[in-house]
This record gives structure tokens, C-alpha cells and sequence, in this order.
């Protein structure tokens, strides 16, 4: 199927009508991510970075522009754009393999759905936790659902809003490992927010970087660096201070001016 | 486990420990006539005339006629109670035009309802079956429309972004969600109904629970009034144990301790 899965963000701005006025939390972001890459988004927390995933996943509207995935205008959610939270946001009264079902968009016989589940529970490696509910899983196992629930309609792009921020530095590191894994196999568009900038390094072609509130496209970095990616090496250091030096510019200066 | 059996047995024995004393006090006191046993007979007393009773059969008549009028008043209000209670809790609408009805009569005591209702209905089974309903109606309808207003909205998010239908949200997304507080409006429910049938009966009526007690109180049978209010006591107690039983079985996803 050769679809196109372009993500074309133009000119989007965001802005929340608050009782007490209005609070501009985007501004005129512009950017078109390719077919199949990864791209992260870093920004400080508040800077409006999880608002754009939800602008790109339809659950929220720009206030001007818009957004374009292939031919489709994003307006409302679509089953084609999978997205995963930080929190799991399982069923907790449905077992993994129900929780996968209900993933399930399209009417499709049964012999077939099942074999769907379990080649989606075999993605995500959780084989022999069909029949497990949610609170007898750990953390990351909780993701995994998630994950295997949201990939379960071959969604075209999938946005990913902090997914492992809520999990422990070991099991974080596993996670990303295998998301680079199943992007290998279902080669959909990604969009990653988050606040880890090595977890962005390891993972992305490119990574975005907003400005703090209201969030501003301050400048984009090609990774370039081919997988599997070697988190000591020269060039992932040299990135890890290229951003680091964006985000602490201000404070950075004051240091030597004291110094 | 061993030691888990044994903490349950200790559990179990400290909780009969004070009846236990409180019984053997009282029958003390009965047979040394330091408490007036026409009024007040001791438990061996009561025990015998119970064991007639029983023998007799017309405990179990007078409990069947009870029993038969609690399943009729809870199933009318219970399935008003959770129809009402769902449009109160999915519409805004309705939710404020009920408010007001719902804070004006549910403070009414049920007996205050007792002559209203024999005034509309007569003393049959009608006036009884009614009064047995509202009792019931009260705890269902209020419990079910907090679980819905109570819907966790990250799950309602889950369930928009998988492109459901309002029919599938109601049912597989936030009607499950409400289960324990839609089943803790239907214990309370059962609990109230029980309570309904004896007044009813114990105001007007020629047969059960509660006709008995006020019959043996025109002849004087202090140990048959006694038989009836444990009889009610026991049934009371053996309602919420099965439903307690039931819901800790339904509702296994929702114990927070894992076991």
C-alpha cells in the first residue's frame, strides 16, 4: 500500500480561553515530517508540546491552521493515527487480550481477530499474559498493551506522548529499544514528545525543539547517526549539547557573567 | 496460607466473643428474674418458641410473603433507579431538571410514605410493592448517575481516538466504569428494601415478617416478636454477605490490593 502518511503541520497556533484571559500556548508552528520518519518533540514542561500531539491526534483543534496527514485534514481522532499517553489508560476491567480487542476498528470475522491479538500480543512480547488484568502487570508490561492496542488497526502514523516517561530508568531504556523495533516492522510515521533528550537521540531522525510558552519551533536537529546508536559515542554527546546549550542559553550566559 | 486460615479463625472468633457474653449475660439475668421476663424473654426462651415456630412452618410462610413482596419492589426499583439514574448521569439536561425532585423528596422518611400510598392504593399487595420500590429506587438511581458522572476521561479519550460509537461508549467504556458504584447503589438498594417490607407490613398487612411481630404484640407473645425481628436481623445480614460475595467476584479488577 503505497500511502502517503506525511504529516503537514502549517501555521498552527493554539490558544485556551481562560477565565482569566486568554493563554497562547502555540504559535504558528510550521513543519512537515515524511512518511515513515521519527521525530521527537523536547521542550520544557508547559511548553505546549503534549497540546500539539493532541492537535495532531484530532482530540484538540488549532486555534488557526491546521494539520494534514496524507490527503486527510485532521479534524476529529481517526483509528489511522494511533496515539499512546504516558499513562497506560488500560480497561482495568478487561484482560490484556480484551484490551487489545477493543483496539479493533474494522468488522472482521472472528477466526481472524484472533489471530490479530495474538500476533500483537507476540509483537509487544507479552505471550502468556493473554488472560492477565492490568493490575497484575508492571509498568512497562502496562505500555506494552497500550502499545499493541493502538497498533492493532496499522494505524499510518502513531504519536507517542511521553510513553515511558512514568517508567524506571532500566525498563525505560527497554521500552525505547523495542519501539525502534516495532517501527522497524510497521514502518509508520512517529511522532515521540518528550522531555528525555537522550531518549529523543536514541530514537529520532530529527528532533523539534519548542520554545518555552507559547511554544515556538526554535530549531530542528538532524540526528543523522545510523542504529543502533551508541549513547557514549562522540557525535551522540556532541547532539546532547547542541540542545542542551539551546534550552540553557540564558542561564548559561548569567553563569559566566558571574564566573 | 496456614497462617492466613488461622488470622481468619481468630478473626472470626473475636468478632463472636462479645454476642457470646452479651447472651449469656442476658440469660442470666432472665432466669434469675432480675429482668422482667414478660416483657423480656431470655434466649433459651426465644430459642424454643423459634424451633416451634419453625417446626411449624409458619415462619417460613410468613417469610416467603415477605420475601416474594422485596423481589417484586426491588426489581421495579432497581431497573428505574438504573434507567433514571443513566440519563441523569449522560445528560446535563436532565441532570439539573432532576436535581431539584430529587432533593425534595428523597429526604422523606418511608413511613411518612405508608398512609399516602394506602390512601391511593389500599392495603394490598400494591401499596407495599410500591413503598418497597421507592425505598430501593433512591440508593440506585443516585449511586448510578455518580458512577457516570464519574467516568474517567482519559478512558472516554481512549475510546474517542478508536473512533467508538456512542452506543460502544455507553456500553463497553462508561457503564463498566460505573459498575462498583452502580452495585454499591444496588446493595444499599436490597438493604433498603428489606427495611421497606417490614414497616409496610408492620402498618398494614395480614401476613409476613412485619404483620407477625405486630400480631404477637396484640396477643403478647413477647418470644414470637423477638423470633420475628432476629429473622429479620438474619436475612438482613445473610443479603449482604451474598452480595458482597458477588461483588467482590464481578468486581475482582477493581481490588486495589492485587490478591
Amino acid at each position: 500500500m503505497a500511502e502517503n502518511k506525511n504529516i503537514d503541520i502549517a501555521g498552527v497556533s493554539k490558544t485556551f480561553k481562560l477565565s482569566s484571559g486568554d493563554l497562547p500556548v502555540l504559535n504558528n508552528i510550521d513543519l512537515q515530517i515524511e512518511s515513515g520518519e521519527f521525530i521527537s518533540v523536547v521542550g520544557a514542561s508547559g511548553c505546549g508540546k503534549s497540546t500539539l500531539l493532541r492537535i495532531l491526534s484530532g482530540l484538540e483543534t488549532a486555534t488557526t491552521g491546521e494539520v494534514r496527514i496524507g490527503e486527510r485534514r485532521v479534524e476529529r481522532p481517526s483509528v489511522l493515527t494511533g496515539v499512546i499517553f504516558q499513562e497506560s489508560r488500560l480497561f482495568p476491567w478487561l484482560n490484556v487480550e480484551q484490551n487489545i480487542a477493543f483496539g479493533i476498528h474494522q468488522k472482521i470475522d472472528k477466526e481472524q481477530r484472533v489471530r490479530s491479538i495474538a500476533e500483537h500480543i507476540e509483537l509487544v512480547g507479552l505471550k502468556g499474559f493473554e488472560k492477565a488484568l492490568p493490575k497484575q502487570l508492571s509498568g512497562g508490561m502496562q505500555q506494552r498493551v497500550s502499545i499493541a492496542r493502538a497498533l492493532i488497526n496499522q494505524p499510518n502514523v502513531l504519536l507517542l506522548d511521553e510513553p515511558f516517561g512514568a517508567l524506571d530508568a532500566l525498563t525505560r531504556i527497554h521500552m525505547q529499544n523495542e519501539i525502534l523495533r516495532i517501527w522497524d516492522k510497521e514502518k509508520s510515521t512517529m511522532v515521540l514528545v518528550t522531555h528525555d533528550v537522550d531518549e529523543a537521540i536514541f530514537l529520532s531522525d530529527r528532533i523539534v525543539l519548542l520554545s518555552n510558552r507559547p511554544g515556538e519551533v526554535k530549531k530542528v536537529i538532524s540526528v543523522g547517526l545510523s542504529r543502533p546508536r551508541d549513547r557514549s559515542s562522540a557525535r551522540f554527546i556532541e547532539i546532547r549539547k547542541e540542545i542542551y546549550t539551546h534550552f540553557f542559553e540564558d542561564s548559561s550566559l548569567s553563569i559566566e557573567y558571574y564566573l | 496460607m496456614t497462617s492466613n486460615l488461622k488470622n481468619r479463625f481468630v478473626k472470626i472468633g473475636l468478632g463472636c466473643v462479645l454476642p457470646a457474653v452479651l447472651i449469656l449475660t442476658w440469660e442470666i439475668l432472665g432466669r434469675q428474674g432480675i429482668i422482667n421476663r414478660s416483657i423480656f424473654p431470655y434466649p433459651t426462651r426465644i430459642f424454643e418458641t423459634y424451633l416451634d415456630m419453625v417446626r411449624k412452618g409458619s415462619i417460613q410462610k410468613d417469610l416467603t410473603v415477605s420475601a416474594g413482596r422485596v423481589i417484586k419492589g426491588f426489581c421495579i426499583g432497581s431497573s428505574l433507579g438504573l434507567g433514571i439514574g443513566v440519563v441523569i448521569g449522560l445528560s446535563k439536561t436532565a441532570n439539573s431538571l432532576a436535581a431539584s425532585i430529587i432533593g425534595l423528596l428523597r429526604p422523606i422518611p418511608m413511613i411518612a410514605w405508608v398512609p399516602l400510598l394506602i390512601l391511593w392504593m389500599g392495603i394490598d399487595e400494591a401499596s407495599k410493592v410500591t413503598l418497597i420500590s421507592i425505598g430501593t429506587f433512591w440508593p440506585v438511581v443516585i449511586n448510578t448517575s455518580r458512577g457516570i458522572l464519574n467516568s474517567d476521561k482519559k478512558l472516554l479519550e481512549v475510546g474517542t481516538i478508536l473512533e467508538k460509537t456512542r452506543f460502544q461508549m455507553l456500553t463497553k467504556v462508561v457503564l463498566p466504569g460505573a459498575f462498583p458504584f452502580i452495585f454499591t447503589g444496588l446493595r444499599l438498594g436490597v438493604s433498603s428494601a428489606w427495611t421497606c417490607v417490614v414497616t409496610a407490613e408492620a402498618i398494614a398487612a395480614a401476613s409476613g415478617i412485619g404483620y407477625l411481630i405486630m400480631y404477637a404484640r396484640e396477643l403478647s407473645q413477647p418470644p414470637v416478636m423477638f423470633s420475628g425481628v432476629i429473622t429479620i436481623g438474619l436475612v438482613g445480614l445473610l443479603l449482604d454477605t451474598v452480595l458482597q460475595r458477588i461483588e467482590k467476584h464481578v468486581l475482582r479488577w477493581n481490588e486495589t490490593d492485587g490478591k
